[in-house]
């Protein structure tokens, strides 16, 4: 019985191992959404539209990594990402609404 | 995730709001830049909406919106909040540079009164001029290093140009030059486009919502906000420069500031000084 | 050095109405500078307005007060023409004071 026990208890924690790298996020998964994250961004600077909020996600998927948080840091920059992107959207689609708001 | 959710949502909404909106401006025809008409069309549409202010009152922004505020505003302007910096700032004024040279040399009538004529476009330049542009080109041009123009010493130099211009009306001059004219427009674009997280422009406040709170504040209307500026702000504990309250404004919606006297900076102001021609200058002002 | 204290005092009947603007600091000791560091306290402690040798208004302050205080107060039994005394003495022990005639 405790050998059995033994085997089960070893196979689930070997299984784990094998598995862990599929759930947790790597130093390179981090790197490819800080990529899409700042690029997003900086089509934003272009436009002269960059959001506070946007810059502070930066700036934290960056601290979460550098403290080895990549879970965190890869949230943080998709977070990112989605901001920059709907501020780029913003400001293309004001470029015709701001007429909407105009006194005439 | 739901912040992305809810930013997804977000952009679909104004999807669909673009594509109705690009349907219905592909049919209007191109508009040509007329400021004078423009100008026409803001001060009525704040005298409609607020029939019983009078005229030379909108420069006092909130105060011209609430009857308790402008209680405690005249109170306070028997002892204004604001005497320490027009003070300095005359001081500051009258203060040779290193190179024996003054401020009164670098404007017409030795930069006394003159405040009502900034901005103004330098066809040399090709761009807008600000007052607080030319106070640093002056510094400059004399051997001085440009103050901040975001900080105290900015703001009491425009604070005493400003009070010697008290009461006079704005009179702010677009020369028939299409670099001028577009100046006008972009500023007229920036005030006008939304900006930042929260999705305001200066219209959401100034144009839509005047008189009513923003959280704590109430809103000042826009015609007519120029004419206070430099501002004492109970909230800065000092005062603040136009470059100060444009930069503030945009941090406030969320959205990264630009430079102070970046173009569109300069451009906006250009704009709305414009619009509020013929409105008495009433800085520097003193507000919550 | 000019003084810090800006002071108005009217007559009507006999209630002086007085106005005093006063250039000071008023750092309260909890705000921080932008290199993160306290900016240490250094407020007016108390502030004294004087009729006559007699004392019309005391004020004792803390950290609550902003900057450049303003004080609007009234009080009975002054006359135009007579002498009010305004002093304050801050945390790091400096004062000021000035005589204003009512008007």
């Amino acid at each position: 019985m405790r050998n059995m026990e033994r085997n089960l208890v070893l196979a689930a924690v070997l299984l784990t191992i094998g598995a862990m790298p599929a759930l947790a996020a790597s130093e390179d998964d981090y790197k490819t959404a800080l990529a899409a994250a700042e690029s997003a961004e900086k089509q934003a600077d272009a436009l002269r539209n960059k959001w506070t909020t946007t810059e502070a996600q930066l700036a934290a998927a960056k601290k979460a990594a550098a403290g080895g948080d990549f879970d965190a840091a890869i949230a943080a920059a998709k977070d990112a990402e989605a901001l920059a992107k709907a501020s780029v959207f913003q400001a293309t689609s004001e470029q015709e609404r701001w007429k909407d708001m105009e006194i005439r | 995730m739901r912040v992305r959710a809810i930013i997804f949502s977000a952009i679909a909404a104004l999807a669909s709001g673009t594509l109705a909106c690009i349907a219905a401006s592909a049919l209007a025809a191109p508009d040509k830049i007329d400021p004078s008409a423009d100008a026409k069309a803001f001060q009525k549409f704040f005298t409609d909406k607020f029939p019983k202010v009078k005229y030379e009152d909108f420069v006092n922004g909130p105060y011209s919106m609430n009857e308790d505020m402008r209680r405690q505003w005249e109170e306070k302007e028997q002892f204004p909040p604001y005497e320490f910096a027009l003070e300095a700032g005359k001081e500051m004024f009258s203060t040779p540079f290193k190179n024996g040279k003054t401020y009164a040399d670098c404007f017409a009538n030795g930069g006394i009164g003159i405040r009502q004529n900034y901005p103004y476009f330098d066809e040399k330049e090709g761009k807008v001029v600000t007052l607080e542009l030319a106070l640093n080109r002056c510094r400059e041009a004399n051997g001085e290093a440009p103050y901040s123009y975001v900080k105290d010493e900015m703001a009491s130099l425009t604070a005493y140009m400003a009070f010697t211009s008290r009461g006079k009306p704005m009179d702010i001059k677009i020369p028939n030059d299409p670099r001028a004219l577009e100046a006008y427009e972009n500023g007229k674009r920036y005030f006008y486009t939304r900006r930042g997280q929260l999705n305001f422009s200066c219209a959401t406040c100034h144009v839509q919502s005047p008189g009513e709170r923003i959280r704590a504040e109430v809103l000042a209307p826009a015609l007519g906000i120029m004419n206070a500026l430099p501002i004492y702000r109970s909230e800065w504990s000092g005062m603040g420069t136009t470059s100060r309250r444009f930069v503030t404004c945009n941090s406030q919606t969320r959205a990264v500031p630009l430079e102070p006297q970046s173009d569109e900076y300069r451009d906006l102001e250009y704009y709305l000084s414009y619009v509020s021609n013929g409105l008495p200058i009433s800085g520097p002002g003193a507000r919550p | 050095m000019a003084s810090t204290i800006r002071v108005r005092a009217t007559a009507s009947s006999e209630t002086i109405e007085v106005q005093a603007l006063i250039q000071h600091p008023m750092d309260s000791g909890f705000v921080k500078d932008a290199q993160g560091q306290i900016i240490p306290p250094h407020f007016i402690q108390q502030l004294t307005f004087e009729h006559n040798g007699k004392t019309v208004f005391l004020a004792n302050w803390g950290p609550a007060v902003s900057k450049d205080p303003y004080v609007k107060f009234s009080f009975k039994g002054g006359a135009k023409g007579d002498d009010l005394k305004i002093s304050w003495v801050d945390n790091k022990g400096a004062n000021d004071s000035t005589t204003a005639k009512i008007g």
